[in-house]
């Protein structure tokens, strides 16, 4: 009875197919456990061995991978919501009211929310397991520093979503937070010390180019805004994150893995 | 001593529910200045004490938690504040930072014990041995996505993304607030000006967390967990992460209300609740509360002037050489505050901290625990005598 099942089985595992996608095989053997790490290109991130006590789960919590996996869950999620919204006040609402109501299985907009404020709240964990077990002390000093710009740049990406769903709480949130740009000494117009810089008498800082200004690409947020906003959530502060988190995983093989005691 | 003092306050706090209602002594005990102290005391007290960090002691706070916050929600106000959809990550946040600060405090205490009796920490037991990574690590990465995959779909299927009315330029909502992450921040504009709050201060919570590896030059507690080891770098980032970000973020989130009032967590949010605002400056302090009335008694015409008058052309420097007189005091307070403080320190208290770290760690470091220092200070302040600005000018204000 089971025979014909452990044949089947057999021959998956040794077709052609199978054998030209996974290279190896299953890995039964300790050269093919390490073939398996090397040879695939994912997997490849992680060396072929760690230290026992870094891959315990009570250790790491599963913080830092959990925060590139929520990552890789918003890329997804947010790449089907791009083909449903275009980031124009005629559009913007309705395309969200559309992509609940209309999509099939509509819970992409609820995904990417919900995986956006996990992750936000999953770098803060990461960043404390990582202080709490004094992993950022020599050698890994500075890929502490490459996280605290992983953490700006994820406080950056939720900040820049929260206005493309253009309802009243999107542009409020988004007014509160840069008003502060206002406030900038000397770059903003409202801020200490801008009055400072004017060549004779004409002020070089006011509202239509001031830090605030920069940001929403105009005096108040608009349409351009949002254009603004949707290219730096969508491209612009994605490509940097991939980046820097390319660092920050290169940086944890070359420190000597996960951190343990000396 | 300690037992007689919590006796005394449950007994205080039961007569004080009895007598005007559990609902108004928690609406009261809520307030800022009092969840603020209460908060910071509980918690830094916690973090040396063992038996809070057993499976016990965390069992019993986190049913505590989970059960306060249950039999909370039965009242209405509190429910309407807390479930608006988009306050889910606070409740998310709160269960996972206390859960998580159990993991890690609980080990660092059983490795403190351990180390106590000679033995090297839990981790050091297999720190020198290696695993495969297929399929050890593999598979737990692979479990914990299908756990979070699980995760999100339930609570994307549960609770759906808000959507609110269409964006109106014209319609101010009130309260109007920045996403969660930011209320802290938001919070700190009771007490700093935006330049402070949205600029300056932020710019120096990210310089100061990069700094951290610079600055920490403790060789111990390097890939375990320990409390012992490392006791004020733990207490430092405790305090600002817990004692102040994320306090502030949740008081920000639940009992922040229309004007950013103060609301109690069963107090219905009421726009047209008024709170009177008399806040003092320091130099009308001293110009108006101080000088004037030992003026009057020694009939000085010279301190009976009040606040001196500062124009604001910054051109003309009459202006500058009369805010220097009429904000000598705050002058005086900061420059020793951030000037002569760190030296004397350097001196005294901390002499074996600055002779560690050397002149250049050592300014790096004790200006961020200045900064960090100078917002409950201010809070305190504002609680205690109503200051709002230490130094104002026309130009610029603190
Ligand atoms: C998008 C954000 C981030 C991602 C995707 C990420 C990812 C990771 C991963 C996968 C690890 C391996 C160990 C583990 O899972 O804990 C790790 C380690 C590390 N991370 Fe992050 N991280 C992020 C943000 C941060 C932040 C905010 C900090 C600190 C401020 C930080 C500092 C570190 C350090 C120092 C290590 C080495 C820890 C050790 O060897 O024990 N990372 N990170």
């Amino acid at each position: 009875m089971l025979n014909p099942l452990r044949n089947l089985k057999k021959n998956i595992e040794e077709s052609q197919i199978t054998k030209s996608i996974f290279r190896v095989g299953i890995p039964n053997t300790d050269r093919k456990r390490v073939l398996i790490m090397l040879g695939n290109v994912f997997l490849h991130l992680h060396p072929t061995k760690v230290k026992t006590s870094g891959v315990k789960l009570r250790y790491t919590w599963c913080a830092g991978g959990l925060s590139f996996f929520l990552f890789l869950v918003l890329t997804l999620t947010g790449v089907l919501l791009m083909f449903y919204y275009r980031p124009t006040v005629d559009f913007a609402y309705t395309d969200m009211v559309d992509i609940r109501e209309e999509v099939p299985f509509g819970i992409m907009r609820e995904m990417h929310r919900w995986a956006a404020h996990a992750m936000v709240i999953m770098v803060m964990l990461h960043m404390f397991r990582v202080f709490m077990t004094g992993s950022y002390k020599p050698p890994r000093e500075f890929n502490w520093v490459i996280g605290v710009v992983l953490l700006v740049l994820t406080f950056l990406l939720s900040f820049t979503g929260y206005l493309l769903p253009w309802d009243q709480l999107a542009i409020w949130a988004i007014t509160v937070g840069s008003n502060m740009a206002k406030a900038t000494p000397f770059l903003g117009a409202g801020g200490p010390g801008s009055e400072l810089l004017q060549i004779g008498g004409i002020p070089l800082i006011h509202s239509s180019d001031d830090a605030r200004f920069l940001l929403l690409g105009s005096k108040e947020i608009g349409g351009i805004t949002l254009n603004r906003f949707y290219v730096l959530h969508c491209i612009l502060l994605p490509l940097v994150a991939i980046v820097f988190m390319a660092v920050h995983f290169w940086r944890i093989r070359k420190d000597g893995g996960i951190s343990g005691p000396m | 001593m300690l037992k007689a003092f919590l006796a005394a306050a449950a007994a205080l706090f039961i007569s004080a529910a009895v007598h005007y209602g559990l609902k108004n002594v928690l609406d009261y005990l809520g307030q800022p200045q009092i969840s603020f102290t209460l908060f910071a005391i509980v918690f830094i007290w916690a973090l040396f004490q063992r038996p809070v960090w057993t499976r016990t002691g965390t069992l019993l706070a986190m049913t505590g938690i989970t059960l306060t916050l249950g039999i909370m929600l039965l009242d209405k106000n509190f429910a309407h504040n807390l479930l608006k959809p988009d306050n889910a990550p606070i409740f998310l946040m709160i269960f996972f930072f206390s859960f998580f600060l159990w993991i890690s405090m609980w080990q660092a205490h059983n490795n403190d014990r351990r180390m106590e009796e000679m033995l090297p920490p839990e981790e050091k037991e297999t720190s020198n041995q290696k695993t495969w990574v297929w399929p050890d690590l593999v598979y737990i990465e692979f479990i914990c996505m299908i756990i979070w995959t699980v995760v999100l779909v339930v609570w994307s299927l549960v609770i759906p993304a808000p959507l609110e009315e269409p964006a109106n330029p014209g319609n101010t909502p009130n309260p109007s607030k920045a996403p969660w992450y930011f209320l802290g921040l938001q919070e700190l504009l009771v007490y700093f000006d935006p330049w402070m709050a949205g600029v300056v201060l932020p710019s120096i919570i990210i310089f100061g967390l990069m700094a951290i590896p610079y600055i920490d030059v403790n060789p111990k507690g390097n890939g375990y967990y320990s409390f012992k080891d490392r006791r004020l770098a733990i207490l430092t980032f405790c305090i600002g992460f817990f004692v102040m970000w994320d306090y502030m973020i949740v008081l920000g989130t639940i009992l922040r209300g229309p004007g950013w009032n103060y609301f109690g967590p069963f107090e219905e949010w009421n726009p047209h609740k008024v709170v009177a605002a008399n806040n003092v400056n320091l130099s009308e302090l001293v110009w108006i509360k101080t000088l004037y009335p030992i003026g009057n008694a020694l009939n000085i015409d010279w301190l009976k002037q009040g606040v001196p008058d500062v124009g604001p052309n910054y051109a003309d420097p009459g202006n500058w050489l009369k805010l220097l007189k009429k904000e000598f005091l705050g002058i005086l307070l900061l420059g020793f505050y951030f000037l002569v403080l760190p030296v004397i320190l350097a001196k005294t208290k901390l002499k074996n901290f600055y002779e560690r770290l050397g002149m250049g760690r050592y300014a790096v470091a004790i200006f961020l625990f200045l900064v960090m220092a100078i917002v409950p200070i201010k809070m305190y302040l504002r609680w205690t005598i109503a200051l709002k600005y230490i130094f104002a000018s026309p130009w610029i204000n603190f």
